[in-house]
């Protein structure tokens, strides 16, 4: 029935401690990572100029950046995009312009790109273009951060709900484990946090919720219909239980992310990445950190007790 | 226990299947790149197609099915290239006026679109496009209203002899009087109050001095505020029509924002030029009969011909505010309010002209593209821009008009029409880009192939895995999961939602995560096997056991898209979109379609043994 031949004692002290210490440097490494390393954020957030030029033939950043510094434009960054005939030109907001509304600031990325088709022999294409304002940068950032917490709040109180407090707490302990350390692997790496990472974000947080209400629920069920009344047993039985189907789910949904971070270029990179890393830390968490938490918080049989008769628990179906 | 579903779940099943292939069939049919052709005020008629198609053919370019449509005329053309010269060909032949627009149009079979079957709406990061986020600047309209406010007060109070010590104002939005006696003050105040209606009156003293404050009531300035966003919105929208864009969109969003999108746009300095640009207002008098035809031109005024003279008696700056309304008796009017001088300018003329109709001209600067030879000899296009005039209000003076007057006349519709046009020409506050993204349209095209490229990939990947491992079912789950992808296409098209490169990627995501469902039943299945049970049974068993827990699993990723549509923004929006149509899509296609293939292949029979993966043995 199970992927592996024997059962697994996910449950033992031994491997509590283990799984308790790996997840524990995880989170250290991540949270360190954050402070000192803190994100790298996409135009959305910090606002500014951005604009992906396409040259027929290779070239060279450092000159073109030089370029730009003659031209005065001495905070311009340009990097390489994808290949080494793309380049991705960046320009910030400056000083003092933040409240001083005014459209020039918004025509610069027009003036930079009519300057790098004057100083080039060979024709240089507008790939993308974007402009993002102070204001808007600020709200965006805004509304991301409140995006995390309130789908996080939601999703307590809906298995609280559907379940019981218990694991409510733990789905969510579960979340935040994944979310801090996908945060922490996007500032390790130094990959842009801009807005499809946080999709990704919260794309992390339906999955790793999704494979964890899939335990909760064979646990439910297991509290009801099994006779042991040792918590532990309990979970461990529920955990070989669905761990084939915990695998073979984040195979195959590994797999399509794999498939779009090597057909998807260079700007959905940050977007399968983040993905990658929160559906592996995600299989992990439903696997060890979970039904850890459940133990913590103490649960019990009777936490789950069903208050109808006995014939109803035969068939789990709603 | 057969595994046999009831008649009408068959037909639910196979009825939900073939109305997705109808609603998704036609997003395989490719658009023709076409011109739309529109006018103004006119409809378009077989007479005005037949002159481009004149003009078309006089300069080669090749075109077909061309036809007089409800929005218009429309012609379609082989490629982009025919299209771009036919619209350079069209600009130069038809008049001002004209709106010529490069649109797609749909090759879907006629009986299709009659059935409302249309494609997917693609993002301007797939079809390539500019998007403008534009902040209306409420302080400084407020600011402009309140000065003019100012300006005729002084006058008032100076033609009632009120003496007063200063009169000025403070901060942004305040205006501050002061008189050195009580009496001054409560008759400068009595005059406020009767005069205007919009203000709120608070009185102080300070200093020995006597202080009126003013300031515009709360609902007076969100009045204002609703009125100039929707002036603002008609202005950028006449001028988009000026850029021949198919489909644009302005949209309000928030009190003080508008949404510009422009599908195929990609000079966005000319389009920002264009946006930014300020139409003007004018008053003019009708030409007395027998002027010389040098000192007036000829309007169209809904099919007559006006002769307006060229004096300007009166310039729009000189508009503090105007409103549509009704009078006393309930017949539609506009009310127009001008500054203390123009009322004074506006008084004099007036005065001498009772009897004689006023027009009012709205002056627009637009572009249009021509073609042109340049020194070697190579057709180059050529942005050229020209005033357009359009004459939006003729009526007779009916006696000597002031600082307020009425338009009257007219029908409610006219009068909302007419306040806003006046609006847009002479009150429109100044609007800044917030926020701009532009793609090219070779990122768009490659944007589509790279998301084409990782649903294939993706889609074959997960495909041969589940055949590997869950064999005979694991083809039932294949199936299944192709119908989930024709589901969530036909849903998107249905529901008219707009499919964003985020959005292929939650598609993709989408396949990966779709075959959870199947994955939990047919463990399921596996168990209640080894539990002992008959594989018709462990079927059945095992669909039902898992029910429960899909419900929730996929219940709880649908609330957390449903947080990232309600905050997401543009793309985000389309990977949250199509996020949530595939958990449906999915949910249905795992538990009803993936039983009405198993039973097709198991059910009603005797099964000794199920072919679900070589991992167990059957009992």
């Amino acid at each position: 029935m199970a992927l592996l031949k024997n059962d697994i004692d996910f449950m033992s002290p031994r491997k509590r401690r283990l799984t308790g210490i790996i997840s524990t440097v995880m989170l250290v490494v991540a949270i360190l990572s954050l402070a000192i390393n803190r994100f790298e954020f996409g135009l959305d957030f910090t606002s500014g100029t951005l604009i992906e030029v396409g040259y027929t033939e290779p070239v060279n950043p450092e000159v073109i950046r030089q370029q730009l510094i003659d031209a005065g434009y001495e905070e311009a960054v340009v990097v390489q995009f994808g290949s080494d005939q793309d380049l991705l030109v960046r320009l910030p907001v400056e000083e003092g312009e933040d409240e001083a509304m005014n459209n020039e600031v918004a025509s610069l990325g027009d003036e930079v790109l009519a300057l790098l088709q004057s100083t080039s022999d060979t024709p240089v294409e507008m790939r993308r273009s974007e402009f993002v304002g102070p204001k808007v940068g600020a709200e965006l950032a805004e509304r991301g951060g409140l995006a995390l917490l309130v789908a996080l709040g939601i999703v307590m109180l809906y298995v609280a709900v559907r379940f019981q407090y218990k694991f409510g707490i733990a789905s969510v302990a579960a979340l935040a484990h994944d979310v801090i350390v996908v945060l922490g692997v996007i500032s390790l790496f130094r990959l842009t946090f801009d807005l499809t990472v946080l999709a990704a974000l919260l794309a992390v947080i339906g999955y790793s919720l999704n494979d964890t209400i899939v335990v909760f629920d064979r646990a439910r069920e297991n509290f009801r219909i099994m006779r042991s009344t040792d918590p532990e047993h309990i979970l461990n039985t529920t955990l070989n239980q669905v761990i084939s189907r915990t695998f073979v789910t984040s195979l195959t949904t590994l797999m399509a992310l794999a498939a779009m971070l090597v057909m998807g270029g260079e700007a959905i990179r940050g977007f399968a990445v983040s993905l990658i890393v929160g559906v592996t830390v995600g299989t992990y968490t439903s696997l060890h950190i979970s039904c850890n938490f459940l133990m913590y918080l103490g649960i019990t049989k009777e936490d789950l007790a069903v208050p109808i008769k006995e014939g109803e628990e035969l068939d789990p179906m709603p | 226990m057969l595994n046999k579903f009831p008649l009408w779940k068959n037909i639910l099943v196979l009825l939900v299947i073939s109305l997705a292939v109808l609603f998704a069939v036609p997003n395989l049919f490719p658009d023709d790149p076409a011109i739309q052709i529109s006018h103004e005020n006119n409809p378009i008629t077989e007479v005005d197609l037949g002159m481009a198609t004149d003009a078309l053919r006089a300069a080669d370019v090749e075109y077909f099915g061309e036809e007089v449509t409800d929005i218009g005329a429309l012609i379609r053309f082989p490629d982009l290239e025919q299209q771009l010269r036919g619209k350079a060909v069209i600009e130069q032949t038809l008049p001002d006026g004209y709106i010529i627009a490069l649109n797609l149009a749909a090759t879907t079979p006629q009986w299709l679109q009659g059935m409302g079957a249309t494609k997917m709406n693609l993002g301007l990061d797939l079809q390539g496009g500019v998007h403008f986020l534009m902040e209306v600047d409420m302080e400084t309209a407020l600011r402009r209203r309140m000065e003019n406010i100012l300006s005729t007060i002084r006058q008032e109070l100076r033609s009632e002899r009120i003496r007063s010590r200063s009169l000025e104002l403070v901060g942004e939005s305040e205006i501050e009087l002061r008189f050195t006696d009580e009496e001054s003050r409560s008759q400068a105040r009595s005059i406020i109050r009767d005069g205007y209606t919009d203000l709120q009156v608070q009185a102080r003293e300070s200093g020995g001095e006597y202080l009126l404050q003013l300031t515009m009531l709360p609902a007076s300035i969100q009045q204002m505020e609703m009125d100039t966003i929707r002036a603002n919105q008609t202005t950028i929208r006449n001028r988009v029509d000026s850029l021949g864009v198919s489909e644009p969109i302005v949209q309000q969003q928030g009190p003080n924002r508008i949404v510009v999108e422009l599908p195929g746009v990609q000079d966005t300095a000319q389009a920002k030029r264009i946006l930014q640009r300020i139409a003007t207002l004018q008053f003019h008098l009708e030409a007395n009969a027998g002027a010389p035809s040098t000192s007036y031109e000829v309007y169209d005024y809904q099919g007559q011909s006006i002769r307006v003279d060229n004096d300007v008696i009166l310039q729009g700056d000189r508009i503090s505010n105007v409103r549509s309304a009704l009078d006393q008796y309930g017949q539609p009017q506009v009310v127009i309010n001008l500054d203390a001088q123009g009322g004074q300018q506006f008084n004099r003329i007036t005065r001498e002209n009772i009897g004689r109709p006023m027009d009012i001209l709205l002056i627009e600067t637009r572009t249009r593209t021509v073609l042109e030879e340049d020194a070697d000899g190579n057709m180059v296009e050529r942005q050229e821009t020209y005033e357009e005039r359009r004459l939006i209000s003729h009526a007779v003076i009916r006696a000597a008009l002031g600082r307020e007057f009425v338009i009257t006349g007219l029908s409610g519709q006219e009068a909302n029409d007419l306040s806003l046009l006046i609006r847009s020409g002479a009150l429109a506050a100044p609007m800044y880009f917030i926020e701009e993204r532009t793609v090219g349209p070779s990122l768009g095209a490659e944007n589509i192939a790279q998301g084409a490229g990782a649903v294939l990939l993706g889609y074959l990947l997960v495909m041969s895995f589940m055949l590997y491992y869950y064999r005979l079912f694991g083809l039932a789950a294949n199936l299944a999961l192709m119908i989930n992808i024709v589901l969530l296409v036909a849903i998107m098209s249905i529901i008219g939602a707009t499919l964003t490169l985020p959005g292929i990627f939650g598609i993709v995501l989408t396949i990966g995560m779709a075959v959870d469902a199947n994955v939990l039943i047919f463990t399921r299945i596996r168990e209640e096997i080894v539990s002992g049970l008959s594989p018709q049974n462990a079927i059945s068993s095992g669909f039902d056991r898992a029910f429960s827990t899909i419900v929730d699993a996929n219940l709880t990723t649908f609330l957390v898209a449903m947080v990232l549509f309600t905050v997401g923004t543009g793309p985000v929006k389309g990977f949250a979109v199509t996020l949530m149509v595939g958990i449906m899509t999915s949910m249905f296609s795992a538990i009803m379609v993936t039983r009405f293939i198993v039973n097709i292949i198991y059910g009603g029979r005797a099964v000794k043994k199920l072919s679900i993966g070589p991992f167990i043995k059957a009992a």
